[in-house]
């Protein structure tokens, strides 16, 4: 409706338009701005920790390989943005995934930022002495809540795969090294179909009494909705408090925003996103991947809720890495705002 | 201590020496869910695809292929499907076609084909092609109103008012559409209040249904949940529905905010056509696959035939040569 062109020209830059609604830019620490008061009396949790996995499990699902020097480029950039969390590499087989290849290299390479933590997966003793003689502070050990995921992905049984992970936190405690335990699977396999939160919980619990601080429960093939997703949170919450909770939700179907304003409205306070949405499903060919960091930002920022991250900052990382793999972004907010 | 004694103060030291930007590991006070209200068991979707997503299309669509999309979506399962507009093709060239359009479809029993109206003069030109129910487009802000339709908010409820009396004297029932209530590309923020009183006015002028729109997809599920307790204090929930534009990747969550504050009727476009004239390169309407893939999920009745819903948007895709905006479609297609 309307004059289209002349409307584009005397509309909002969306600089601007950012800056009047989203609240955007370095947040102040300790102060109590009306957003935010908003967000306490409205029942969300005022302060959201964002985890970012574009290095590990956005490029991980990429198919073109990346240059070493780009993956390291990249997470120091990620670094400038305010994020605290950034998932660096994984010490797995190259064999397995040969986009990890260099995790050494990498791990060596980045700049590590005070403030900022970076961890790496571990899936096993092995990967765990090589992470640690590389330089890694902090580990992630990949738990599923499906026997067939567990056994087509890593080639063993849950209990087996326990078995490991025992002796890698084990391991880890003793060094001083913090351990965080993904499940996978927590609202769907993509081989067993509906998975019961009952599941999700037995695992989580066994991940979390072996001594991890964390657990991101995973929505791996981004089949949830919020209602799957609030009977999963609500069997989970039963035995491990929601300080010691995360989700980490696939946009496969459209549901990842959806999904995490229902972990949000529950307690949930620590995200996992990837910049770009990077990372596609290895399960549905085609499809989208992780939920993207600058949609999940704007949707927090909106809220009044704070992340201590700068949007503009993150674009411009997402924006660095689209680039290097030649690809388009799969962040809304992205397309958005670079074509404006 | 015990070995897990030992862990946590292990744990407890190691958060003390980690910055303060970490405090959110502090364990969260209790946080009750007020807006956690029970769902609606129905879902209303009212499929904007052939009208506002086509709208929004570079390509002017043949008419052929207009009516072929719009008689899939009613093959669909789908209640309302708002065909066409009968406005100047001079503004909206891909609507040039109206007449053909609402002539040429099937109408299929208990589907209602609203068309939108801006004036008299297209209410009339409707009527006689057909049209058993209309729409009328407000905003909330003035800016945007005078940039889109040239004149003032109180200018268009007149201009509304003769096409809701001529319509109440045909028996032809009126939706009201309230643009920019989450924010407008002109004048930025838009206060909950003016939206509630431009939903008020369209109500009390015999509009059966508010259809409340975030045009440019800047809203976030908090600015949805005020503007729609303000709006809620003059019109009653059953009257009303959201209409979510993903430009930002927001419109499922706005979407859900909605639902959780007791809206049961939800606009979409099939496979999330339309672009946004105010952000080039941008997404525009929420994708109905990708609502329907959640509503189902939360067992919430549409009504929809996702597989058929899935072929109309395949369908429409490929005349557009376009890809599809819906996550569901782009999952679920193996190209």
């Amino acid at each position: 409706m309307g004059n289209v062109p002349s409307a584009v020209k005397h509309c909002l830059s969306y600089q601007q338009l950012l800056r009047e609604h989203l609240w955007i830019g370095d947040s102040v620490a300790g102060a109590l701005d009306p957003a935010q008061e908003t967000s306490q009396s409205s029942g969300l949790p005022a302060f959201v920790k964002i985890v970012e996995v574009g290095p590990r499990d956005g490029l991980q699902n990429e198919k073109v390989i990346v240059p070493t020097d780009i993956k390291i480029e990249f997470i120091n950039r990620l670094s400038q943005t305010g994020l605290s969390v950034i998932e660096v590499t994984s010490f797995v087989s190259s064999r397995w995934v040969p986009q990890m290849a260099d995790h050494t290299e990498v791990m060596k390479g980045i700049h590590q930022y005070p403030g900022v933590r970076y961890p790496v997966l571990t899936p096993n003793l092995q990967g765990f002495q090589r992470a640690v003689a590389a330089g890694a502070t902090e580990i992630s050990v990949f738990g599923a809540a499906s026997e067939s995921f567990s056994k087509k992905n890593i080639n063993c049984s849950i209990e087996e795969s326990m078995g490991k992970f025992e002796e890698v936190v084990k391991s880890a405690r003793h060094m001083n090294i913090p351990a965080r335990g993904y499940v996978s699977c927590a609202l769907g396999c993509p081989y067993e179909g509906s998975i019961t939160p009952q599941k999700v919980t037995e695992v989580s619990k066994r991940l979390y009494g072996m001594g991890c601080y964390e657990i991101s429960l995973g929505d791996t093939i981004g089949v949830g909705t919020p209602g799957s997703m609030k009977r999963m949170l609500e069997s989970v919450m039963k035995e491990i408090p929601p300080g010691a909770l995360a989700v980490h939700c696939h946009d496969t179907y459209g549901q990842a925003l959806a999904n995490i304003l229902t972990a949000l409205q529950m307690g949930i306070n620590v995200v996992d996103s990837a910049v770009s949405g990077l990372g596609g499903c290895p399960y549905a060919k085609g499809a989208s991947g992780n939920v993207a960091t600058e949609d999940l930002i704007y949707m927090l920022n909106g809220l009044g809720l704070n992340t201590g991250v700068n949007l503009h900052k993150v674009m411009e990382a997402g924006d660095f890495i689209c680039k290097a793999v030649n690809k388009t972004t799969n962040s809304k907010v992205a397309r958005a705002s670079f074509n404006a | 201590m015990g070995c897990r004694g030992a862990c946590w103060a292990k744990m407890a030291a190691m958060r003390k020496a980690l910055p303060q930007r970490l405090v959110g590991l502090k364990f969260l006070r209790a946080v009750s869910t007020p807006s956690m209200g029970a769902l609606p068991k129905r879902v209303k979707i009212v499929e904007v695809g052939p009208r506002d997503g086509l709208q929004n299309e570079k390509d002017v669509v043949p008419t052929p292929v207009k009516i072929k999309l719009i008689d899939m979506l009613s093959e669909a399962g789908l209640s309302v499907i708002e065909a066409t507009s009968f406005v100047s093709p001079k503004w909206v060239p891909q609507m040039a076609d109206h007449t053909e359009v609402l002539k040429g479809i099937q109408k299929f029993p208990g589907i209602n084909y609203p068309v939108l109206v801006p004036n008299l003069k297209g209410f009339e030109a409707a009527v006689a092609a057909g049209a058993k129910e209309v729409a009328v487009f407000g905003a909330a802000s003035e800016l945007f109103m005078k940039k889109n339709i040239n004149c003032s908010i109180e200018e268009s409820f007149q201009r509304f008012d003769a096409v809701l009396k001529a319509a109440r004297s045909a028996s032809i029932s009126v939706r009201g559409y309230v643009s920019c209530a989450l924010g407008c590309p002109y004048e930025g923020k838009i206060s909950p209040a003016k939206v509630a009183e431009v939903t008020k006015k369209l109500y009390s002028m015999g509009c059966y249904e508010i259809s409340l729109g975030d045009t440019t997809g800047v809203g976030t599920p908090g600015i949805m949940k005020d503007m729609l307790s303000a709006v809620m204090q003059e019109v009653p929930p059953a009257a009303l529905a959201v209409h979510c534009h993903d430009t930002y990747g927001q419109a499922l969550a706005n979407t859900l905010m909605a639902l959780q504050m007791g809206v049961s009727v939800v606009d979409s476009s099939v496979a999330g056509l339309g672009g946004c004239p105010y952000a080039q390169g941008a997404s525009g309407n929420l994708a109905t696959e990708d609502l329907v893939y959640m509503l189902e999920g939360l067992g919430i009745h549409t009504g929809v035939n996702l597989q058929k819903l899935l072929e109309a948007g395949n369908f429409i895709c490929q005349a557009l040569n376009r890809k599809t905006g819906s996550k569901v479609a782009q999952a679920t297609c193996k190209l």
